[in-house]
């Protein structure tokens, strides 16, 4: 068995499940998936892995070649074993239809934003021109919505390799490839570093292929041979060198840096990255407790097609995945409601997170001894009064715990946020760990940074919970 | 209406369901008068102060406090509510005081905030009827910190503070012990001394010979001696 990891949410012309019969993978990279398999007289076993997982999932031998339009990097070739490369590719920019003329370069745009996938060379390249350009680098989780967000306004340019863009050109117009080239790089198989002898045998496959025109039967089957492949071949084939791409200078590439000037030049953004994850995290938890209070105010006070109503919102959000509403907001309403990336992420999570709070406030009203309420009738203050001086404040103390339970559980899923390209800590310290191969010191890193928000907050709750305990003189 | 009497009350009816709380009870109180409502429990007389205080709707009759009138067969109007709690002011078997706010601020809360009085003032007044009732030292204790007649106290002066001429009492001397006890009808004397009009219910046959002036039986629901 020779089990190889690709995503299938890569999709076609890479991995796809095949619409006809969608137990089946097809795709070139299935193809040569097979290819490898044959030469090594095993049947070959996908494993379904996410696209920026490949790496370590096949350094944990979850599968034992990574397959899914992976790209030749000099921080894969440091901790993994890559066969030589099968597939050249032009990394391309697309830009709406009417824009073509004036946005033809990356120095055209200035101020500008730019999307790509993440964890790619396109990443890389854009966090260079950044600092060399002034325009701004997007991060999306998959190659779909960077061209969608295009068409609608979201992003003025997309850079991605021109298989992925004329793919994607295909089935959504309204967008321009422009013709000139943003840089060269090579689709290559992954292997951990101990498996160099069979790297060495599929790199033996890998030449025959190209010799005997095999590879380019697959590749004009999936509509992506051209000028380019023969040329690589050739090189391949006559034992020319064939360099890694990165789009940052390969004199900084943290796959070759000590452990410490990788967290020296990595802890500056992971700490931006926090600062986006604590603003989120306490603008959304004020939203709502802002709407909890009121959806609780409505359930206790409320007439019954009221509380009925707020009911079927509460059960709603708490019975629905977060990622899904926040899918929806963003991508789903899109067509409707145009929400800044950031925008929509704080409203996702305080539409959530009010559901929660809304019925912490419900329990914590309808603890409050009825006696406490009638006294304050009694002494003529109105039922509002009686909510806002009375009611309120003592459930708001018993509240406090709960609350503060949900604000650290917030402070975590902000991380899924990062589905809407913003950038925050956990997603930070995917592109880290991404470019530096190991998991370890980003995700130490990752782990001291969410502390070190969420224990001072914890301490602050104690504190008042006993202040409010203690006796006041 | 006599201008003395200063509560009526006439063919009162209350049931909860099938069961008969009050079955048509009716009496008349005097200005000044420390009216001691007894019988055993079960009686009615906690729940005539209820209904006497708006916090129970009644069936049939009507009930009067210094000229607010209360209506049975439906819930009064917010109009009415909030005249009548300008006129009564009540004082709960386990105090109700605000658990989250200090002596001083409970007393204060009502003047303040549905009376309109400024905070300054409210306190100062505030002051001193905890002075008047020994419990000054007091005023920024909270409630958990207050003993039983503290606390007690505390809830008369909180009820006092914005001057109602009926105060209702429900088991006053329940929690005190014999000296804190003969202490409060003292000061229910004194209260009654400067034309207050007291209605307690309580089960302290010995307290009310000695405080009341005036005793009222309830059995099932209907007043059986005066």
């Amino acid at each position: 068995m020779l089990r190889w990891a690709g995503d299938q949410e890569g999709g076609a012309p890479f991995v796809e499940a095949d619409p006809s019969r969608p137990d089946q993978m097809v795709g070139f990279d299935v193809e040569i998936a097979d290819l490898f398999a044959r030469s090594v007289g095993r049947t070959p076993e996908f494993v379904n892995v996410d696209f920026r997982l490949i790496d370590q999932s096949v350094a944990r031998d979850d599968a034992d070649i990574g397959l899914s339009g992976i790209e030749d990097t000099p921080a894969r070739r440091t901790t993994l074993a890559v066969t030589i490369p099968y597939y050249e590719f032009r990394e391309v920019l697309s830009v709406r239809d009417a824009d073509a003329s004036r946005f033809r370069t990356l120095a055209d745009l200035r101020g500008k934003r730019v999307a790509t996938l993440g964890g790619t060379i396109a990443y890389e390249i854009l966090l260079r021109a950044e600092r060399d350009h002034g325009l701004s680098a997007l991060s999306y989780d998959d190659d779909v919505h960077p061209y969608s967000d295009l068409l609608i306004g979201r992003v003025d340019a997309v850079l991605l390799d021109n298989v992925l863009a004329e793919r994607r050109q295909r089935a959504m117009p309204g967008f321009t490839i422009q013709p000139q080239t943003v840089a060269v790089g090579h689709y290559v198989g992954v292997l951990s570093a101990q498996n160099g002898p069979l790297r060495d045998t599929l790199n033996e496959t890998l030449r025959r292929a190209m010799r005997d025109g095999t590879l380019q039967r697959i590749f004009t089957k999936w509509r992506v041979w051209n000028e380019d492949q023969p040329k690589l071949h050739a090189r391949l084939l006559a034992g020319e060198p064939v360099e890694p791409v990165t789009g940052l200078d390969t004199s900084v590439s943290v796959a070759t840096m000590t452990k410490w000037e990788a967290a020296k030049r990595y802890f500056p953004s992971l700490l931006r990255a926090s600062v986006v994850t604590i603003v989120l995290s306490c603008l959304s938890m004020a939203l709502a407790v802002a709407i909890g209070v009121m959806i609780a105010t409505g359930r206790v006070y409320g007439a019954p097609p009221m509380r009925a109503a707020l009911l079927g919102y509460v059960e709603l959000m708490r019975g629905t995945p977060i990622l899904l509403q926040l899918f929806v907001l963003y991508y789903g309403l899109a067509a409707a409601i145009r929400l800044p990336a950031f925008g929509a992420a704080l409203l996702g999570l305080a539409l959530n997170y009010a559901a929660y709070e809304s019925e912490i406030y419900r329990a914590a009203l309808e603890a409050i001894p009825l006696g406490q309420l009638e006294a304050a009738r009694t002494l003529g203050l109105s039922e509002r009064q009686v909510l806002r001086l009375v009611r309120g404040p003592q459930a708001f103390r018993l509240a406090l715990a709960p609350m503060t339970n949900d604000f650290v559980a917030l402070l975590k899923d902000s991380s899924l946020v990062s589905v809407l390209t913003v950038l925050e800590l956990t997603k930070e310290t995917q592109i880290f760990a991404t470019n530096l191969g190991s998991w370890v010191l980003p995700g130490s890193l990752c782990a001291a940074l969410y502390l070190a928000m969420s224990l001072p907050l914890a301490a602050l709750a104690r504190r008042l919970e006993r202040q409010w305990k203690s006796p006041a003189v | 209406m006599s201008d003395d009497l200063v509560l009526r009350a006439e063919g009162v009816e209350l049931r909860r369901g099938a069961r008969v709380i009050l079955a048509g009870v009716s009496c008349d109180v005097r200005r000044g008068e420390l009216v001691a409502l007894m019988g055993p429990s079960g009686s009615g007389k906690t729940t005539m102060l209820r209904a006497i205080a708006g916090l129970e709707p009644f069936q049939a009759g009507w009930i009067a406090v210094d000229g607010v009138a209360l209506a049975g067969g439906g819930p009064p109007s917010r109009a009415t509510l909030r005249d009548l709690r300008r006129k009564v002011g009540m004082v709960f078997q386990f105090h109700c005081l605000f658990e989250h706010l200090t002596a001083i601020q409970n007393v204060c809360l009502a003047p303040v905030h549905a009376h309109r009085v400024d905070a300054r003032t409210a306190n100062a007044r505030g002051l001193e009827l905890l002075r008047s009732f020994g419990v000054e030292h007091r005023a920024d204790a909270l409630p958990r910190q207050l003993s039983g007649g503290e606390a007690q106290r505390v809830a008369i002066a909180r009820a006092l503070a914005v001057d109602p001429p009926v105060l209702l009492m429900d088991e006053p001397t329940a929690s005190l012990d014999p000296l804190r006890r003969t202490e409060l009808g003292e000061l229910l004397r004194q209260l009654i001394g400067q034309g207050r009009t007291l209605v307690a219910a309580t089960h302290d046959e010995e307290f009310a010979r000695e405080f009341a002036t005036r005793i009222m039986r309830f059995r099932e629901g209907l007043i059986i001696a005066d």
